[in-house]
């Protein structure tokens, strides 16, 4: 089965520092579901529950095992007049936003990213869905990056 | 905010050059005017002056003693004033209330003023607490009359222009009915960026007071000068039919459905207890829906689309051209015997008047046939002009799918879409997108190429082994989701492309937040 791919289009990819970041949110996931089925199987004796979140923890681990490649595929391009933004393996999504759409542009640092010195870069448009977020930038590109789209928004600019 | 903005006044005296709001003075001069000088009783006071007359009427005998010392709050406190002479004093309390109310009326009329120049529209309100509220004209959505029955009767009216955003909107209220209308018209004309004069102020007709009120009353729909002609009549009986048989309706009979096999189930009544609430929430949505469809119009004016409701309390509302972020026309499944559609946009302001649905002013047409959804169509999307776009229009709402045009699903979108794989596709024509879906509750979706936010697609794993994807178009918040399921990988490739390069371009061409810019000067 041949995954999407669009013609012509080279990836600028994320740091993989990302993974790290990444990686740390699924182990605290996977050993708080983990604990709390032990927990609630040994102490408690809640058999259920136990199941439950033993089900949670397992689903914690597969999503751990695929961070390294969720990352990898997160990509993203600048093309003459809109973004290109993509992620996702099973769930692929490839997005494309003019650049005069552009109504503001947010930079956040989590904790652990900004230990790691990466920036998470959102463009948000007048529309709620668009959800275009690049994650792992390193914070020098994060911040060329955010002035290059106001710089491109600024000239291309279109109203609502 | 005191006092700040008074540094872009040519003096610092705020009250200089504000003259109250009549239809013979010019609004849009740049100077600050008053509002229609019964504002404050309409916005609340006829409410303050209830509950105060409730108060005094239920309290007499108490307010009476706090007052009278003496008094023993025995026998009634009227006859207790007059025999032992207190008649002055209850007198001068009175008087002195209503000097009080006049008094906070009279300020808080004084302290609301407005302002409207070639670039914004200025509100500076408040007494205690002031507040500022400066709006570009060009950003301007839409321009909303409000005449609530009570102000109908004073002969005034609620002027809301909205602009882009969660509240915020700009609202003067309230202003002269007839104000109201000239006013409409020189925001929209500062706006359109035309360089064609203004059109002299229109006096409605009538040599008195009464006449005028009696005119204007009757007339409510109609702005003076260019009386437009509505290009839809809704009858009553398929407004009514409309009701009955649509999807609120197919949502009722399935809970009725449900609470009589209940109780022939388990033969406890308790059910319709709990049915009574819903019972009321469908009363109201019927009243609500209803009510705003009575008396609808919607025709095209040079400053864009105006659509009117409302039999006792009218709504009138004009979206200026390229305000129309997408149109969705849709056929609940009972319609469809009686071929009637509706028509619903989503927009980028969020008007606080509800509408025929209770969104917010989102359903452009409750009810019609083919031919008033094609005049509709038309007015709202000027690119869809011609023959070719009438059979586009009419393949879009009815066709079965197969070869029409449209780029529709492959054979394996069956598995996922039984019943409407053939019919759910894609088109675009010169100024827009089109998507078409849905074989039982049939849809057929637009979006103007200039509006589009942005574009995605995506693909699960089980669209993956069935070589499809997901296209989803992004326009601002409404009740339009533009999106289509099920779309060949290849051809949803080359439209993501198409939509992606489409867009950009359609963007750096539009001007429609001057949408008059090239008008000659008249």
């Amino acid at each position: 089965m041949k995954r999407l791919e669009l013609p012509d289009t080279e990836w600028r990819r994320v740091s993989p520092k990302l993974v790290v970041v990444d990686l740390v949110g699924a182990l605290v996931f996977l050993l708080a579901t983990a604990a709390g089925a032990v927990v609630f199987w040994l102490l408690l004796d809640v058999l259920w529950l136990a199941i439950v979140l033993a089900a949670l923890a397992i689903c914690g681990l597969v999503n751990l095992i695929l961070v390294p490649r969720r990352v990898r595929a997160i990509g993203y391009q600048l093309r003459e007049d809109d973004l290109l933004f993509r992620r996702g393996i099973m769930w692929q999504r490839f997005v494309a936003v003019p650049y005069g759409r552009m109504q503001l542009v947010d930079i956040n640092r989590g904790p652990i990213a900004r230990g790691l010195g990466l920036s998470e870069l959102k463009f948000v448009t007048a529309a709620a869905s668009a959800g275009v977020t690049i994650p792992g930038l390193l914070e020098a590109d994060a911040d060329a990056l955010r002035d290059h789209l106001v710089d491109v928004a600024e000239s291309r600019r279109a109203g609502l | 905010m005191t006092e700040s903005s008074g540094a872009a006044l040519p003096s610092n005296a705020p009250q200089q050059g504000v003259s109250s709001a009549r239809p013979v003075v010019r609004l849009t001069d740049g100077e600050w005017h008053r509002l229609h000088p019964v504002s404050p009783l309409l916005k609340g006071g006829f409410f303050l002056i209830v509950i105060l007359g409730w108060v005094v009427a239920n309290l007499r005998e108490r307010i009476a003693a706090i007052f009278i010392p003496q008094y023993d709050r025995e026998g009634n406190p009227i006859d207790y004033i007059v025999s032992h002479g207190y008649i002055i004093q209850a007198l001068l309390i009175i008087v002195g209330v209503l000097i009080v109310l006049i008094g906070v009326f009279y300020v808080s009329w004084r302290m609301h003023t407005f302002r409207i120049t070639d670039e914004v529209v200025e509100v500076r309100s408040g007494v205690f607490v002031r507040t500022n509220r400066k709006a570009r004209l060009d950003r301007i959505q839409g321009i909303n009359i409000v005449r609530p029955l009570v102000a109908r009767l004073f002969g005034a009216a609620k002027l809301e222009i909205n602009q882009a955003g969660h509240d915020a909107n700009v609202n003067l209220s309230y202003l002269g009915s007839g104000a109201a209308d000239d006013l409409r018209r020189e925001i929209l004309r500062l706006a359109s960026g035309t360089h064609a004069a203004a059109a002299p102020a229109a006096a409605t007709a009538g040599d008195t007071v009464i006449d005028r009120r009696v005119n204007e009353f009757l007339a409510p729909l109609q702005d003076t000068t260019t009386p437009p002609e509505s290009i839809v009549k809704i009858h009553l009986g398929r407004l009514i039919g409309s009701m009955i048989l649509g999807t609120g309706s197919t949502f009722m009979l399935l809970i009725i459905a449900g609470i009589v096999v209940w109780i022939s189930i388990t033969g406890n009544f308790f059910a319709l207890v709990i049915a009574f609430p819903s019972v009321l929430g469908f009363g109201s949505y019927y009243v609500r829906r209803f009510s705003k469809s009575l008396r609808y119009s919607i025709s095209g004016t040079p400053d864009g689309v105006r659509v009117g409701f409302g039999l006792l309390s009218t709504t009138n509302e004009t979206l200026p051209p390229g305000r129309i972020h997408s149109v969705e026309v849709f056929q609940p499944l009972f319609w469809r015997p009686f071929g009637w559609w509706e028509v619903r946009v989503n927009r980028a302001s969020h008007s606080r008047t509800r509408g025929a649905d209770n969104q917010a002013n989102t359903t452009l047409l409750p009810v019609g046939n083919i031919a008033e959804v094609t005049k509709v169509l038309e007015l709202l999307l000027p690119d869809l002009v011609g023959e070719d776009s009438v059979a586009m229009i009419e393949r879009g709402l009815r066709s079965r799918g197969g070869d029409d045009g449209f780029t529709n699903s492959p054979l394996r979108a069956a598995w996922l879409r039984p019943l409407s794989w053939r019919r759910n596709g894609f088109l675009v024509t010169p100024g827009s997108f089109v998507l078409r879906k849905g074989a039982v509750w049939r849809r057929f979706i637009v979006v103007p190429q200039p509006r589009l936010q942005s574009v995605a697609i995506e693909q699960g794993p089980v669209l993956r082994m069935l070589r499809l994807v997901d296209v989803h178009l992004h326009t601002v918040h409404g009740p339009i989701r533009a999106h289509l399921d099920v779309v060949d990988q290849d051809a949803a490739i080359a439209f993501f492309d198409t939509v992606a390069t489409a867009a950009v371009a359609a963007g750096q061409r539009d001007t429609s937040h001057r949408w008059r810019e090239g008008d000659a000067p008249a």
